[in-house]
């Protein structure tokens, strides 16, 4: 018994290091990934990068024999057109679910809602590349007699399903943080519901609300498989909401396995991933500094 | 006003939404407290527009979920069979099953659970039961928020510049493990946290007035108390990690790789591997001519694994809430 305690005693400092040491791990991974990322872009962003291009350039040839161009404009007018859809799609949508899930449901219908969400959120982004690829493709095809139907739209559409359930449960969470008691007061007050939520609720929530959308926002620009597959092949500008188009992700995960390992090419699709490091970083940044601004309220 | 008696009751039986108020103001209008006013009438007419319109939003959201399932299934129909877990793909994999992927994904599974759920749980411990409430707690709330939002792409990047080039592992289960199990990280970290912090103080301070230390606290108490919250967190990061490809497909993922069929030890750790959710990618954009309900096969498969891993989740967090003491 004696040396068991003492064998206690002296293991629990090492112990609790090692519990610290974990503690920081998610630092040292987020600081990590963005080193080991930077460093194999590093050399060619400081070589012979021309930002201005990078960034102001729709052409991107990166294995053209003459004349190699970098030019990330289309990519991310690509991501942003989806984004940007999904985003119109997923958060009336997400915001209304969220409202209902919240306020108006009994408890055994909002435990249904709730683990049917939860079931949308596991849904693997490649599966539902295949949904666009498959039945979505399909769908346009046939209503909008497009030629092709891995589109914007098809991206948009699965990217808004994929994002809902995000804003769903964040916002139902920021509804949930509202006190009871403002509800109360509301409809003493002769407040319908529909009056408490609209009067009192969402001004109440909306930095929750607000912090929902920003995660579907990042969600919808970091996804990659999905848009992979759904969006089609075609480096450009979109026009319409039937035209294909490429994101930062997609350009990443089908240029990668091709381009030569340390070769330029190589190098700029780890600065798109910089890039599209630093985007998602601001926004989930965002996010959290708005909910944190409620809870000091 | 009108001669049409509608009631409006004054109290209603709970406030804060959890109840369906409405309706049952409607069936048993018998609280007869004020006669309406047109202004009523508009007010309850807008209510149940609203409630009408917002149940509209959430059925849109829910419905697709059901009917897409049903049409992967309805699709996969013709291949679905035992063999076709447990035979190799053949013909250029416009034939057979799927086990090599099947396997695959299973060692890279297991692997990085392995590495991600003593960290995981170990750093959730460290912010429930250690840390205080200062700057340091702060960053790494931050750090674990923005660990979950790194797109799955970046993590690739990372997997291949820290882990196949940098530590020198090449393209390989083990290399593919490891970028996953830092990317399922914060889902382990963040479930274990909220069951931590679910056990009572009173719990703590129990054991620490009859002169336990922390640590001791924790073994005795505290993670006793949260173990099936811990589980749950673990049995989600599995889901996630099965389901992932772009994290896989450059750190040790490949299209194809013939195995032994029935001998579960059939990849090494420095071995490349199969995975279901890169064989569907892979079957679905890359290989021509392949049979359509091969693709629709791998889908159901890898779509529902997943989803009965989350299933066994929702259940035993149900369990435990049924039977939680206090």
């Amino acid at each position: 018994m004696i040396n068991r305690h003492r064998l206690e005693t002296l293991s629990e400092p090492v112990l609790e290091w090692v519990i610290r040491l974990c503690g920081i791990s998610a630092i040292i991974f987020v600081f990590g990934i963005f080193f080991f990322v930077f460093r194999e872009g590093a050399d060619f962003l400081f070589r012979g990068l021309d930002l201005v291009e990078f960034f102001t350039s729709p052409e991107w040839y990166p294995t053209s024999v003459s004349h190699k161009r970098y030019g990330v404009l289309a990519l991310i007018a690509g991501t942003a057109s989806v984004t940007v859809l999904a985003m119109v799609i997923a958060v009336p949508f997400g915001l209304g679910a969220a409202i209902f899930v919240s306020e108006f449901c009994g408890p055994k219908l909002k435990e249904t809602f709730k683990i049917i969400i939860e079931l949308l959120a596991a849904i693997p982004s490649v599966v539902w590349g295949f949904i666009g690829l498959t039945i979505m493709n399909e769908m346009i095809i046939d209503l909008f007699n497009a030629p092709i139907g891995l589109t914007v739209l098809n991206g948009g559409i699965i990217l808004a399903l994929m994002s809902v359930p995000i804003i769903v449960s964040i916002g139902e969470d920021a509804l949930k943080a509202v006190p009871d008691s403002y509800r109360e007061a509301a409809e003493a007050l002769g407040a319908s519901r529909w009056q408490v939520i609209y009067r009192v609720l969402l001004p109440a929530a909306k930095n929750g609300l607000l912090a929902a959308v920003l995660l579907g926002v990042a969600r919808a620009i970091g996804e990659t498989m999905a848009v992979l597959m759904a969006t089609g092949h075609a480096v450009k500008i979109p026009h319409s909401l039937l035209d294909s188009v490429r994101t930062l992700t997609a350009t990443i995960a089908a240029e990668l396995g091709e381009a030569p390992v340390h070769s330029d090419h190589y190098q700029v699709l780890f600065i798109i991933g910089v890039l599209l490091f630093s985007i998602t970083f601001a926004v989930n940044l965002t996010a959290d500094l708005v909910v944190k601004g409620i809870r000091q309220k | 006003m009108t001669g049409k008696q509608e009631t409006v009751s004054l109290f209603k039986p709970k406030l804060g939404g959890a109840d369906t108020g409405l309706q049952k103001e409607l069936a048993t209008g018998n609280e007869s407290f004020f006669t309406t006013t047109p202004f009523d009438r508009k007010k309850r007419l807008t209510e149940i527009v609203a409630k009408s319109v917002l149940l509209l939003m959430t059925l849109l959201m829910v419905i697709p979920l059901i009917l897409i399932v049903c049409y992967l299934l309805y699709k996969a129909f013709p291949v679905l069979s035992l063999d076709f877990l447990f035979t190799n793909p053949t013909r250029g994999m416009r034939a057979g099953g799927i086990w090599a992927a099947l396997l695959g994904t299973m060692y890279l599974v297991v692997i990085s659970l392995l590495v991600s759920a003593p960290i995981g749980v170990l750093a959730a411990i460290y912010l429930s039961e250690y840390a205080g409430d200062n700057w340091l707690t702060r960053i790494i709330n931050l750090a674990v928020v923005n660990l979950a939002g790194v797109p799955s792409i970046v993590h690739a990047l990372f997997g291949v510049g820290a882990f196949v080039l940098f530590a020198r592992m090449g393209r390989s289960i083990l290399a593919a493990s490891l970028t996953l199990a830092i990317m399922t990280l914060p889902v382990i970290i963040a479930a274990t946290n909220e069951a931590l912090r679910a056990v009572p103080m009173a719990f703590r301070e129990a054991c620490w007035n009859v002169g336990a230390t922390r640590w001791q606290t924790i073994r005795s108490i505290v993670l006793p108390n949260s173990i099936s919250g811990i589980l749950t967190g673990i049995i989600l990061q599995v889901s996630r990690a099965a389901g992932e490809t772009a994290p896989i497909m450059f750190t040790g993922a490949v299209f194809y790789k013939a195995i032994s069929e029935g001998d579960p030890f059939a990849y090494g750790l420095f071995d490349q591997c199969m995975a279901l959710s890169m064989h569907l990618f892979t079957i679905s954009t890359q290989v021509p001519g392949v049979p359509e309900a091969v693709p629709y096969g791998t889908a159901v498969v890898l779509l529902g694994t997943v989803l009965l891993v989350n299933m066994l989740a929702i259940v035993l967090r149900m369990y435990l809430r049924s039977r939680k003491k206090w």
